[in-house]
């Protein structure tokens, strides 16, 4: 390494070993803990807020809560039944399933194709694919507003926003795919050809079984970017009874603006599914983040 | 804030597979019927869609988005020259959504750097690295929508609600709360603050990666050879992170680019225009004030912004496959 060359020279130690780390490492923990406080406080304070009577929120600030327990889950009964975010929690459970499956589905076959069969011109629309993965979403709105109502009015049910995530999932899906797939041993793929497989079933028998790590992958940030959405739910979801969570703490912010007590359980619930998918399946999560970002 | 990572390509080295046996008759049409449904899709409402946006950036459009009264490039000009909630230069410091955009790209795309390279350094020094690790990625998973309600909480200038001002009137008494979100001259790095917290944890965990895969060795013969950790980081964790970091800074643009929910979730926009940026001005000039072919103009900028990125992506894809 031509790097070495310009280090830092050799500096003799003046104190013992232990009292040098242990002076040099102290800055080192004040600001990582700093920052890891920095990054809960945030976070914890609408939590605990989501908890405490509405009458003490305006009394006093959340971190008196932690020394003065009083807390209740009233606000969360709220919510859910009187604000309707039990409802928009189940739509939210039906714009993101199918938003997730297929992207998921029409992704892995295109992967499969692009990865594992020869056909003309396939490396031009490859690459064709990897260029539209930075199309911003602003650029198809307006025309396919148009599209959903011009073909019976799509946007009043699901599945206009169930087609748009499809669109915006499936450049992503088809690179991340691909890119695994052709990881996949060569001589298995020949082998179960040699024996006469279809693709088809090399496909569902071979390739899907060995690459649940990356579907699981792909299949997380598809989730999470879908239950997440804001802006394509506010224009794809044209009936108030279909709006998801998201759509639907817009409108409590700006109906019931100072209410912490019911913005912060607005909140919290739009976060919990989230968050138990990110914790359980974290493995997964930061595997795809770095699949197409580090060379392993 | 959990939009996917956009990853640019970085293939593996290893060749794609070719010379599986002879080019049979069916295969063509076999290869086709795996891709066509995605193809399909993308066509209908991926490709065609920007192509109609394109095209309605030329025309003034009416509230159904139809090509209606073309006006050439009259639209573009209006936003560069003649719309100041979008790009007013005639003051200084300049103002508008573009140059709130600019901002953004400067101070959203530095501190989630300096953050995040920050702590990937540092983490792996400590035994509860995966502590850190974990509690500076969680805003990863959560909605944007929930992030703005969340720092809403936090620059609130009532001190009973907001700790910012609270924390701060803690340690100076006569300090007076501010609405960090409500002042045209805060509001801006109030929101990109929201955001870096949200996106630092991404940063973070590609780079802590990267660090991973630095050869011990290397580091090991620096320190014995006497180099300072300081040196260490410089000269060598830096250069050998310089491919990671530009993958994260090209996601954090088109990241930036879009950015969006948390504004209209936190300012709207406001107060007055200040906190725009060219998303926003998209979202309010279609869909609120019904000027179709002037949001089309903003898409399209969009689209130009990212068009580098797109360039960039494709030729790497490329060389690579050409290299390896």
């Amino acid at each position: 390494m031509a790097t070495l060359e310009h280090a830092v020279p050799f500096k003799p130690l003046t104190v013992t070993e232990r009292l040098l780390r242990f002076v040099t490492r102290t800055p080192v923990h004040i600001g990582l803990i700093g920052i890891s406080i920095v990054w809960l406080v945030p976070t914890l304070g609408l939590g605990v807020t989501s908890f405490r009577p509405r009458d003490d929120i305006a009394a006093s600030g959340w971190w008196h809560a932690l020394t003065h327990w009083n807390w209740t889950t009233k606000n969360y009964s709220s919510v859910i039944h009187s604000a309707g975010m039990g409802h928009a929690f189940l739509n939210s459970v039906y714009i993101t399933v199918p938003a997730t499956v297929l992207p998921l589905t029409l992704g892995a076959l295109a992967a499969f194709g692009f990865a594992w069969i020869r056909f003309p011109f396939r490396d031009t629309l490859f690459l064709a694919i990897v260029a539209l993965m930075v199309i911003p979403i602003q650029t198809s709105l307006v025309p396919l507003l148009r599209l959903f109502k011009d073909w019976g009015h799509l946007n009043n049910g699901f599945v206009g926003i169930w087609l748009a995530h499809t669109a915006f999932g499936l450049p992503l899906a088809v690179f991340l795919l691909r890119n695994f797939f052709i990881t996949l041993p060569k001589d298995l793929i020949e082998a179960a050809r040699m024996d006469g497989a279809s693709n088809l079933s090399i496909f569902r028998r071979i390739v899907v079984p060995l690459s649940v790590p990356a579907l699981a992958s792909f299949a997380i940030f598809q989730f999470l970017w879908v239950w997440n959405d804001l802006l394509m739910a506010l224009i794809f979801i044209s009936d108030p009874s279909k709006r998801p969570m998201t759509v639907q703490i817009t409108y409590l912010l700006s109906t019931y603006g100072q209410e912490y007590n019911l913005l912060s359980a607005a909140a919290f619930l739009l976060m919990c599914l989230p968050l138990v998918v990110f914790f359980s399946l974290q493995r997964y999560f930061v595997q795809g983040l770095l699949a197409g970002s580090v060379k392993s | 804030m959990s939009q996917p990572p956009l990853p640019t390509p970085v293939l593996e080295p290893q060749e794609p597979p070719r010379g599986l046996g002879t080019f049979r008759a069916g295969e063509r049409l076999q290869g086709l019927f795996f891709i066509a449904p995605a193809l399909v899709v993308l066509g209908i409402f991926l490709v065609y869609p920007a192509y109609y946006t394109v095209r309605l950036a030329f025309y003034q459009g009416d509230f159904l988005y139809r090509f209606s009264n073309f006006l050439g490039l009259d639209n573009f000009k209006e936003l560069l020259t003649d719309d100041p909630s979008f790009l007013d230069l005639s003051s200084f410091p300049p103002s508008g959504a573009l140059v709130n955009n600019f901002r953004w790209v400067i101070f959203y795309i530095a501190l989630s750097l300096a953050f995040g390279l920050g702590l990937a350094v540092l983490a792996v020094r400590v035994r509860y690295e995966r502590v850190v690790k974990s509690i500076i990625f969680v805003p990863m998973a959560i909605s944007a929508t929930a992030v703005g309600l969340i720092w809403l909480f936090v620059y609130s200038p009532d001190l009973d609600n907001g700790i910012l001002n609270a924390v701060i009137h803690g340690v100076d008494h006569g300090f007076d709360p501010i609405a960090w979100v409500g002042r045209p001259s805060t509001v801006n790095y109030a929101l990109i603050f929201a955001y870096v917290w949200a996106s630092t944890g991404f940063v973070m965990v590609v780079l802590s990666a990267a660090i991973k895969g630095i050869p011990t060795e290397i580091i090991e013969a620096s320190r014995v050879d006497g180099a300072g950790e300081w040196a260490i980081f410089r000269r060598i964790m830096v250069p050998m992170l310089s491919l990671p970091i530009a993958v994260v800074t090209v996601w954090l643009f088109i990241n930036v680019i879009k950015v969006f929910d948390i504004i209209y979730v936190m300012t709207g926009g406001g107060p007055g225009t200040s906190s725009r940026v060219i998303a926003y001005t998209m979202y309010k000039e279609t869909f609120e004030n019904g000027r179709g072919g002037y949001g089309a103009a903003v898409a399209v900028l969009m689209l130009l912004l990212v068009l580098p990125v797109m360039v960039l992506n494709v030729r790497r894809f490329r060389s690579e496959r050409v290299t390896t």
